[in-house]
């Protein structure tokens, strides 16, 4: 699509393309960002033995947190999934914390009590997932139901897989939020594997989204490898909740550009899938647009990355030189007063 | 006038829900049915629907939902309609609730509401007394009230508590056992035993319904010329160590009671903590007396054999007397 001239444009037009703009480029900053921190985590502090327990990355999936997360209001309560990692970004996490959560160090978010993806921080309105897929559902109804009782317009987001679908938790928790009317918004990673488990064998219907009218909620599916097409269903979708109106689910297909975790290799998967879907990478995806719409040039682009490079360098190095938690801290917060 | 255990922990939620508009209940058939046994019976007429929430069968959202609304600032008392089915939400009490503050220091002030036991010919499926299960997960804090002054004492702890509470009310002291209740607002800490009975002779550990099989056996034993003391834990985590050794070790024999099956109950715990810390004031071993390992049975003749009772109890304690 050729660039619109903006003289052509009224100045409520001219507002408008330049919110784009600012969501397009923010948009590419926090995919790149997600892309290069879970980059140096899986394929470098990992082989390095500095990151021991699991490693689950999003690769390619990065316009899915990114393009919601961004929809997201800060008083919004989030129950992201172990793909989700721009979601702590957009929420003032630091890439500091990130590296030093995975190294186990005191400076991650739980001071190493546990790993990778499992951390959160109530004060920034971020939960902890759980390893039990799809927990994190009948949580985030509760959450849900409460900001009703309070009488907030906020919303209660989570995100989870297509393999968190098959668990009863998920159907629990959905149904329980939609008797309720709670304002809850829930998206679907659908990135076709769970671990080595292939869509075909996790359910009989075509999309997730065929579930939700087994529930009374509207759905869409959308691609979860355009940032600005998630981020619109989920401005939508959040609109919805707000309104009153109850759950809404969105549907992102999108594909799992790498194994289950660090040591699964994904030898299970064609070839060819990675093949196809690279081409639809999210991140290459928005710079294409960034760049056919005037949006950016390539020089502005590159300082992206450089700047992420950057940031990236130093907070490997500041993870690096925080200490582990001392021993002596393991008997502590079991309970509390 | 005295209170039913029943009423009791009714006037004690009643009287948290006054005082704390964050305080709210979910469970299934709680609403205008007001519980499988009546707990909460008045309670949508007085605080309407939002606080009261009737849901559909799904344990694991009735627990998980308290935890997401505990996260929001309020605290929630979620009932479980039979400790049985408390199994179906098992992953978000023992992998959600109890880990989230040690993880993450994000507190879990939820209490779970579980009518357990025996002893009503309930079978299988709605008589179990499953706190061992719960007990051995930390980060949760176990409570079983014996009497209606505890039943209202604990819950009134539990709503206030910052940790998630798993309370377990006997099915069979509901309408059976009765107290006068103390005047206005008083609660009975969590992680502190009562002696229940004071005794120089034998110490039996106990806690929910069995702490009456053990008062009808003490008074038998009286008689005997045995003096029986007896120690009501009513909380299981944090366990009360002192109170249980400090009676040991002035009577120096014991015998520990539960409804539970005996193999993984948590009796054993107790005898192994006694014998760990107590063995040069014991003058006997210390005997457990609990149900036998089999599923609860349904008829009358099976599963008074299955339930432990005074006359079991007083064998043992016969036993332990001549020792």
């Amino acid at each position: 699509m050729p660039a619109v001239k903006l003289q052509e444009l009224n100045p409520e037009q001219v507002a408008e393309s330049q919110k784009r703009a600012d969501l397009a480029r923010q948009s590419l900053y926090y995919m790149a960002l997600m892309r290069e921190v879970e980059e140096r985590i899986e394929r470098r502090l990992y082989r390095q033995g500095k990151v021991l327990g699991g490693v689950y990355v999003g690769r390619g999936q990065e316009a899915i947190p990114v393009g919601s997360g961004l929809a997201a209001r800060p008083a919004d309560m989030l129950f992201p999934s172990h793909r989700d990692l721009a979601l702590y970004f957009i929420r003032g996490v630091t890439p500091r914390q990130v590296f030093a959560q995975y190294m186990g160090r005191a400076g991650g978010l739980t001071r190493g009590r546990d790993g990778n993806m499992h951390m959160g921080d109530l004060d920034r309105k971020l939960v902890a997932i759980i390893s039990a897929m799809a927990a994190s559902i009948p949580v985030a109804a509760g959450a849900a139901m409460a900001i009703k009782y309070q009488k907030k317009d906020d919303v209660a987001w989570v995100w989870f897989g297509d393999g968190a679908t098959s668990r009863g938790d998920w159907h629990e928790g959905i149904n329980l939020a939609t008797v309720q009317k709670a304002p809850l918004v829930l998206i679907c990673n659908n990135n076709q594997y769970a671990y080595s488990t292939p869509l075909s064998k996790q359910m009989a219907c075509r999309n997730v989204a065929d579930r939700a009218p087994g529930y009374g909620m509207p759905s869409a599916i959308v691609d979860g490898n355009d940032v600005l097409a998630v981020h619109d269903a989920a401005v939508k979708a959040s609109a919805h909740a707000r309104a009153g109106l109850g759950p809404y689910l969105i549907e992102c297909k999108t594909f799992r550009m790498t194994g289950h975790s660090a040591h699964d290799p994904a030898d299970y998967v064609p070839k060819h899938l990675f093949e196809e879907w690279g081409e639809l990478c999210p991140i290459r995806r928005i710079e294409r647009r960034i760049l056919d719409q005037g949006w950016g040039t390539r020089a502005e682009i590159e300082e992206i990355h450089a700047r992420i490079r950057r940031e990236t360098d130093e907070a490997i190095e500041w993870a690096g030189n925080s200490p582990y938690p001392d021993a002596s801290e393991l008997l502590d917060n079991v309970y509390g007063s | 006038m005295p209170s039913t255990y029943v009423e009791a922990i009714r006037q004690g939620i009643r009287e948290e829900m006054e005082r704390d508009p964050n305080v709210f209940l979910i469970g299934e058939d709680i609403g205008i049915y007001g519980g499988a046994f009546k707990v909460t019976a008045g309670m949508l007429d007085q605080f309407g629907d939002e606080r009261v929430v009737d849901t559909p069968i799904s344990e694991s959202a009735i627990v998980g939902a308290a935890i997401g609304a505990g996260f929001m600032g309020l605290r929630p008392v979620a009932e479980i309609q039979f400790a049985d089915f408390i199994s179906c939400g098992f992953d978000q009490i023992v992998n959600y609730a109890a880990k989230c503050r040690y993880r993450w220091n994000a507190p879990a002030p939820i209490v779970v509401r579980a009518p357990c036991g025996g002893g009503v010919h309930g079978g299988p499926f709605h008589s179990q007394q499953n706190e061992a299960w719960f007990a051995h997960t930390p980060g949760l804090k176990v409570v079983l009230p014996a009497t209606a002054r505890d039943a209202k004492g604990l819950i009134k702890a539990a709503i206030r508590d910052n940790d998630p509470v798993i309370f377990f009310e006997h099915k069979a002291l509901y309408r059976r056992v009765k107290d006068e209740l103390p005047e206005g607002d008083y609660t009975v800490p969590i992680g502190k035993a009562n002696v229940f009975r004071q005794g120089k002779d034998i110490s039996v550990i106990t806690y929910s319904a069995m702490v009456h099989v053990a008062a009808e056996a003490a008074a038998r034993m009286e008689k005997e010329g045995v003096s029986v003391e007896i120690i009501d834990l009513r909380t299981l985590t944090p366990l009360d160590e002192e109170t249980i050794l400090a009676s040991v070790r002035k009577t120096s024999k014991a015998v520990v009671l539960h409804e539970a099956n005996l193999t993984g109950g948590f009796g054993g715990e107790i005898a192994a903590r006694i014998t760990e810390k107590a063995f040069e004031d014991l003058d006997g071993p210390v005997l457990r007396l609990a149900a036998p390992d089999t599923p609860v049975p349904y008829c009358p003749p099976l599963e008074e054999a299955y339930l432990p009772n005074a006359d079991k109890l007083v064998e043992k304690l016969r036993w332990l007397a001549r020792y």
